[in-house]
């Protein structure tokens, strides 16, 4: 009982919670890019433009089938070879980021052609251009459609970030191994604590998911 | 590169071994594991409905790296000596039985519930029912879900690096921090991942369309 109320000491939780910050801050960050990103990509593969569209293909169903964290080690220790030297935080954040826009742009993707063709039959014939109909009609369908498999993405991107502990970005789980490596008897608490931690951002998360789904449907 | 790959063909080959032999192992089990908790999420008894819940919500959760590093640093520490590898392939079975298991479910209510009615009303039991009527129908409509579970499951693997599990990214970081050659052998373990990765997940992409 003393390990665990030593464990759970005030130095040490506030140490775990700034790690969850770090780690909410590249899961952010990460995921703003990669919507943004994926979003192009998801079109220009959508759109069948000749050859382009088929070479965007290929490279996130590439990456996509690639581990992360093989993606982490090759921006910080390959990327160097080229000149490129980022520093942790910012590898993670560009390994991450690159990972998660092929997840998106294939999300994107499938939602654009989840939405009858039929609407984007009826803009084209009312007269819009292609791009103002992907715009106003088409794709405010679509993103309504993906928001849960978009939810579901960013819960794994957050878990996810525990990978970066790798090149020590000092996020989550890199303060926790610095927390139960000061004493094995920290082990246990320290991976409840961890736990409970991703647990709560997580499963709030997919709450709000299935809450924003009900009330759109 | 070429020469990486020769001059290291052995090490290559048996992280690719043991990544492909992690993976079929925690997708035996979790199939397994995830099928159970699946079932306890639709039986009538509400308790057991809430412990299939509890189980998956908490796994599917937390990051595949804690509970991993988990059974590595505190199963040999308080029950028996295990080695990374065990340690490892234990991880990944629990953390994808948890997803396995929401993908059942899906299966399993995608079926009619006239026919477990029909079942019932035929004189079986819930579990005849669900065993011999329910659950072939529901494999139909989950193995395009299952096949992608797999391949997430190789690629989650590579966490096996960690806790020195001897698999293709463990291997892929020794070559290349004793050749300095980082970007190649990066390059040459993603040729590996891909070799299982990419024709399962086309093969699947296939069976959807076919399935829709």
């Amino acid at each position: 009982m003393q390990n665990w109320i030593d464990a759970y000491s005030w130095i040490n939780i506030r140490f775990l919670l700034q790690g969850l910050w770090i780690t909410i801050l590249i899961s952010v960050i990460s995921v703003i890019l990669s919507f943004i990103i994926g979003s192009v990509l998801g079109i220009i593969r959508y759109a069948k433009i000749p050859y382009l569209s088929r070479i965007v293909g290929f490279i996130i169903d590439v990456i996509r089938n690639l581990p992360l964290l093989l993606i982490i080690f090759f921006v910080y220790f390959g990327l160097p070879a080229f000149g490129f030297k980022p520093d942790t935080i910012p590898a993670a954040i560009l390994a991450m980021t690159v990972f998660e826009s092929m997840m998106i742009a294939e999300i994107i993707r499938s939602g654009i052609l989840a939405v009858d063709p039929g609407q984007m039959e009826a803009s084209r014939a009312m007269g819009m251009k292609m791009s103002q109909a992907m715009w106003h009609i088409v794709l405010p369908q679509a993103y309504k459609k993906m928001i849960p498999a978009l939810v579901s993405q960013f819960i794994s991107l957050i878990k996810d970030t525990s990978l970066a502990t790798i090149i020590v970005v000092p996020e989550l789980m890199q303060h926790g191994q610095v927390v139960y490596g000061q004493d094995p008897n920290y082990i246990i608490p320290v991976f409840v604590a961890m736990a409970v931690m991703y647990f709560v951002v997580c499963y709030a998360l997919s709450l709000l998911s299935k809450f924003i789904d009900r009330r759109m449907a | 590169m070429i020469h990486l790959l020769t001059s290291n063909w052995s090490e290559f080959i048996s992280g690719f071994g043991w990544t492909l032999l992690s993976s079929v192992l925690a997708l035996f089990f979790s199939l397994i594991i995830g099928s159970l908790f699946a079932i306890l999420e639709v039986v009538p008894n509400k308790f057991l409905r809430i412990i299939g819940n509890i189980y998956v919500e908490i796994f599917r959760n937390i990051p595949l790296l804690v509970i991993t590093m988990f059974f590595y640093l505190v199963i040999p520490l308080y029950i028996v000596k295990i080695n990374g590898f065990t340690a490892g392939t234990i991880g990944l079975t629990i953390y994808t039985s948890a997803f396995i298991a929401e993908t059942v479910r899906a299966g399993i209510n995608s079926v009619d519930p006239g026919q477990m009615e029909a079942a019932r009303g035929q004189g079986m039991t819930f579990w005849q029912a669900m065993r011999y009527i329910v659950l072939p129908q529901a494999f139909k409509y989950v193995i395009p879900p299952l096949g992608n579970q797999f391949v997430n499951l190789v690629k989650n693997s590579s966490v096996l690096a960690f806790v020195a599990g001897f698999d293709l990214m463990y291997q892929g970081n020794a070559i290349a921090s004793q050749t300095f050659d980082t970007v190649n052998t990066y390059v040459i373990v993603g040729i590996f991942y891909l070799i299982i990765t990419l024709p399962i997940s086309y093969y699947m992409q296939h069976l959807e369309k076919k399935l829709a």
